[in-house]
């Protein structure tokens, strides 16, 4: 499958600690930081979707896992894992204020 | 990964499949035979006779024998008979951690079934859901595995840029690659609707398992208040604490029925013999996909209705019918077969994505296969042709195994991960193309002396035919697929003096 020399050098330079650690690391991203991710995001629209709990925790926990295969394709789609990393923790940060910010409402205000 | 976002995603696809696929593929056959999960119980249990039978005295039968065998239980199950199904299954809770107490009944006697000691169907359904170990984990490696599927479908299709094109395009003359690519997009590309809902209506099946977390949010964790919330059960009354004779069942359950147009299906009693006793009346599922059975609550003492559980909002709705969609409790006999057919064709698509990985890093002559290639196809073989062999060693057990041998069903079961164990490690010891041979020819065998067994061992006659073609097809398909496999495993040119005997073969693998 792979002809010229210059492929073939790119070959064993993939084969090298390096890839090896870098495809590592997407793979713990991808686990982890996408499941982190899919929770926060059910966690954060269980509270706030404007509907009664119970559908609200239907719909996010039926989207979460639609949000951890898109996390995942994500992680491995980067073009370095450090932007994987970036493209991964900005949403989380960003759910992970409003699930807090939500919490605080819940328990301050009547139950919805 | 790679330049460009086609390239990533094939790269992706192809490891995301290899790392799943042998999982997926035990998950994806034990599966597929589970849409026939009553055939198989009634096949292993030739004792029995399907048909009809009243309901409302089967599960007074079925309390009766709960009253005197597990009368500290906190909560009681009686599953009245079906046709399909003509045995009262009772089951017991004594308490939340415990894992339920059950037996099975003769619908006439209330007694003990004198059924011989077996799993039936249900060991391929819990198989399929938690590969036979602890709960627990058995289910988070299958919802891993199912999950990590789901990647590789979409990056699958993201790869096919000519997906339509690919749909008609199967050139197993080419070369061997090709071949397999072909087989692997056909069954892939024709069956993608049902790979894409059966994955992912799987995974919602146990979402509240793997993604516990909005119950966690909005019901500080109390999963009980949000199936009563959905109206996916009635509520739990606590127990009053003081005992008290409860109501005769037969009435309850004659009122209940004339508000409900459905079959009942099952009894609950929560908190038995106490003051507080709640008789819950489980009918079947309306037509319709969702997973919605009407469910009437009676206090078992005042005989007065205490819940009806009411119509789903749109959300539960659909996650309800996610795996009302994944069982297919609906589907008539034809759409049954569909599903049966797609399953397969699931099973045959990672199978020849599978051999497809192995294919493609074949050695040049002369040089010896890397370690990886020799696991990766060592497993291949031990799955895709040990796995049938199991089910195969494990049909013939049910009827050679003695009636009376005590925990016979535990030995049913150990005879078929001995068998798969056996069919695994044998082609270890063998050279890799006579290995396919060799193990898809002992398949189709052991699936062949399935009815000739049966046939032998019991009375029954002709009672099975559907049971017996479908093992003589399996049997067929295996053997034919193997054959196609080690002809395309051989280098081009071997594979092209063999053709001539084994034309036909390849076309076994792709219907499947």
């Amino acid at each position: 499958m792979v002809d010229g020399s210059a492929s073939l050098d790119r070959v064993r330079a993939r084969q090298g600690w390096r890839y090896r650690a870098a495809v590592a690391g997407r793979v713990v991203l991808a686990a982890f930081g996408g499941y982190a991710l899919a929770a926060l995001a059910t966690a954060f629209l269980s509270l706030t979707l404007p509907m009664v709990r119970s559908e609200a925790v239907a719909t996010a926990t039926l989207l979460s896992f639609a949000i951890l295969a898109g996390a995942v394709i994500w992680v491995f789609a980067a073009r370095t894992l450090l932007r994987a990393a970036i493209g991964l923790g900005i949403p989380m940060a960003l759910v992970g204020v409003g699930l807090w910010v939500a919490l605080g409402l819940v328990a301050a205000g009547p139950p919805a | 990964m790679r330049p460009g976002f086609r390239q990533s995603m094939a790269w992706l696809h192809t490891w995301a499949g290899l790392v799943t696929g042998w999982v997926m593929f035990a998950v994806f056959v034990t599966g597929t035979a589970t849409y026939y999960r009553a055939d198989i119980s009634l096949w292993m249990r030739p004792e029995l006779r399907a048909g009809p039978s009243d309901p409302i005295p089967a599960a007074e039968r079925g309390i009766a024998y709960l009253k005197t065998h597990a009368p500290k239980a906190m909560a009681w199950y009686v599953s009245v008979p079906q046709p399909d199904r003509p045995v009262i299954g009772v089951y017991w809770m004594d308490s939340l951690e415990a894992p339920l107490g059950q037996a099975l009944l003769d619908r006439e006697t209330g007694t003990p079934t004198r059924a011989r000691d077996t799993q039936g169907g249900d060991f391929f359904y819990r198989f399929h859901y938690e590969l036979q170990m602890m709960p627990t984990l058995g289910r988070w490696i299958v919802g891993g595995a199912a999950m990590i599927l789901l990647v590789a479908l979409i990056s699958g299709i993201v790869t096919h840029r000519r997906i339509f094109a690919d749909f008609f395009t199967f050139r197993r003359d080419k070369s061997a690659q090709r071949g397999w690519l072909d087989a692997h997009n056909v069954t892939g590309v024709l069956a993608l609707p049902f790979h894409l809902m059966i994955t992912y209506t799987g995974i919602v099946t146990l979402g509240l398992m793997y993604m516990p977390w909005g119950v966690t949010a909005a019901y500080k964790g109390d999963d009980l208040r949000f199936f009563v919330e959905s109206a996916q059960s009635t509520t739990w009354r606590p127990a009053a604490g003081r005992p008290a004779e409860a109501l005769p069942l037969a009435p309850l359950l004659a009122r209940a029925q004339g508000e409900v147009s459905e079959p009942l299906e099952m009894v609950i009693v929560n908190n038995p013999r106490d003051a507080g006793a709640t008789v819950v009346a489980v009918f079947e599922e309306p037509h319709g996909l969702a997973h919605q059975h009407p469910q009437i609550a009676f206090d078992a003492v005042s005989g007065a209705v205490v819940e009806r559980v009411g119509t789903m909002k749109p959300a539960a709705h659909v996650f309800t019918s996610f795996m009302g969609l994944h069982e297919a409790q609906f589907a008539s006999p034809v759409l049954r077969a569909l599903f049966f057919l797609c399953g397969l064709m699931g099973a045959a698509t990672i199978a020849t994505g599978l051999v497809l990985w192995s294919v493609a890093r074949m050695p040049k002559a002369g040089e010896a296969p890397r370690f990886g290639l020799r696991l990766v196809r060592g497993l291949n073989i031990g799955t895709i042709l040990g796995l049938p062999i199991g089910m195969a060693a494990f049909f013939l057990a049910n009827r050679l195994l003695p009636v009376d041998l005590a925990h016979r069903a535990t030995w049913e079961g150990g005879v078929f991960f001995g068998a798969w164990a056996l069919a695994a490690l044998v082609p270890l010891a063998r050279p890799h193309r006579r290995a396919w041979v060799e193990m898809g020819l002992s398949a189709g065998l052991l699936f062949g002396a399935v009815p000739i067994v049966g046939a032998l061992t019991t009375d029954r006659g002709f009672d099975f035919l559907a049971f017996d073609a479908a093992m003589l097809g399996l049997g067929l398909v295996l053997a034919l697929g193997a054959r196609a496999v080690s002809l395309y495993e051989g280098r081009r040119a071997a594979a092209r003096a063999a053709r001539p005997a084994g034309g036909l073969a390849p076309k076994g693998l792709v219907k499947a």
